[in-house]
């Protein structure tokens, strides 16, 4: 039995695996309409996350199972205080499988030791997000085909943004992939991430201006700049507009270009880019759903 | 300075000079009712000096503690008088209660009955990290 709580739990191997079982429920939903029938996935949402939760309930129901759960912790027995390992014990006696998202970092982990049914880790706090991942390596390999020789420009929050610490993890295993980051100077990607691309011959750069090295890019990955993440509002209103995405902005950008969000959106990117063919964020979202359905059969071990 | 040799026991040898005090008070030495020598800055040829715990007691210590105070250390098993056995001690793997996780994210600061377990995550540069956070040990 397996869980899935890190994206770095996968080889390179299953993730393929995985992508060609989603392209195959896209290409034959019908196949898969039933493969989970008298199965149970149980959400278990410790905190908010609609889009998350809605898109593993949507994946469990396409595949013929059932759901059941909780979307905040206040309707749960966490609120009386039960320690994630006794939910997830009790739960493994009515679910198949369980997904969770919890706001402490490490609780799925948690729950996956104690739990007698696979865990998927729905998101924990600040830390990790493996189903994101995959969704966004899934609307990489839809949209360009491939996965290595890309230029791949992050755009936003890179200090904090774990979207993007775990896309970098799940890219740099591809050969001739180059990653731009580009944030203001207090949202810089760590230098930690920094480090481990020099050591292993991964080319990158930085910048502050993203209209200066839009034209290299064949993703661009944005992410939201949060008032909260800086020390003083000036700063913060001052930067703020430099990483909105606005049609002007993509005057030098390549008509291939592929604009992607882990959504949600607050005003990031233009909702005039909307339409341009370029933005693939609601398609991303489809594909997280596809994704989510591969990994549930995955872990269910279902032929 | 002499101290008497131990009969059955152990004796803990090259603890880099200083470290000494620590592997005591970690190791829970205090609580012992036999003999326990601490000897700080013996002269060592290779060392400069060093320290050395001699514990006159067939006890077992938990040698993943001494691994991460100072992996150099030798521990040497003493029966009737004879050094029967020395071992010596690499980074232990997995830490469990000896470090703790300090962020206030991290599930082990609400979920008080769970241990508190960090991995080695560089051994090259020594660095552990929580197994629920991945925050590194400071």
């Amino acid at each position: 039995m397996r869980s899935l709580i890190d994206i770095s739990e996968l080889t390179t191997k299953e993730i393929e695996e995985l992508i060609e079982t989603a392209d195959d429920i896209i290409n034959n939903p019908a196949k898969y309409a039933h493969k989970c029938a008298g199965k149970k996935l149980a959400t278990l949402f410790f905190e908010p996350s609609t889009r998350t939760r809605l898109s593993f309930e949507a994946a469990m129901y396409e595949l013929g199972g059932n759901v059941l759960g909780f979307s905040e912790s206040q309707s749960s027995s966490a609120a009386k205080g039960e320690s994630v390992a006794d939910t997830a014990k009790t739960v493994s006696c009515y679910a198949d499988i369980i997904a969770m998202r919890h706001p402490k970092e490490g609780a799925p982990l948690v729950a996956a030791m104690n739990a007698g049914v696979p865990v998927i880790n729905a998101g924990d706090g600040g830390h990790n997000h493996p189903t994101q991942t995959l969704a966004d390596l899934l609307t990489i390999h839809r949209e360009k085909g491939r996965f290595e020789n890309l230029t791949v420009g992050f755009c936003g929050d890179l200090k904090f943004g774990r979207t993007v610490h775990s896309l970098i993890s799940a890219l740099r295993r591809y050969s001739g992939v180059r990653f731009v980051f580009v944030s203001p100077n207090e949202l810089k990607i760590p230098d930690y991430v920094k480090a481990s691309l020099e050591r292993d011959g991964i080319s990158y750069s930085e910048t502050t201006d993203l209209e200066s090295a839009m034209s290299s890019f064949d993703i661009l990955y944005m992410t939201r700049v949060q008032r909260e993440r800086f020390f003083n509002e000036e700063e913060y209103l001052r930067l703020k507009d430099s990483y909105i995405l606005t049609p002007e902005k993509l005057q030098n950008a390549r008509p291939d270009l592929s604009i992607m969000h882990p959504l949600p959106r607050v005003n990031e990117i233009s909702v005039s880019i909307d339409s341009d063919p370029r933005a693939c964020y609601f398609k991303q979202v489809l594909y997280g759903k596809y994704m989510r359905m591969a990994l549930i059969l995955k872990l269910l071990e279902v032929e | 300075m002499t101290v008497d040799e131990i009969k059955n026991g152990i004796v803990l040898d090259h603890i880099t000079a200083g470290k000494g005090m620590k592997i005591y008070s970690l190791l829970g030495l205090d609580r012992l009712d036999c003999s326990v020598a601490l000897i700080r800055n013996v002269p060592s040829r290779k060392m400069g000096k060093k320290d050395i715990i001699k514990i006159d007691a067939d006890i077992e210590v938990n040698t993943d503690i001494i691994g991460y105070i100072d992996p150099d250390i030798t521990v040497n098993i003493i029966k009737d008088g004879k050094n029967v056995e020395k071992k010596s001690i690499e980074l232990p793997q997995k830490l469990t209660n000896v470090l703790f996780c300090k962020n206030p994210r991290c599930i082990s600061a609400t979920e008080q009955e769970l241990p508190h377990v960090f991995t080695l995550a560089d051994r090259e540069n020594r660095i552990y990290r929580c197994l629920y956070c991945e925050t590194k040990a400071k």
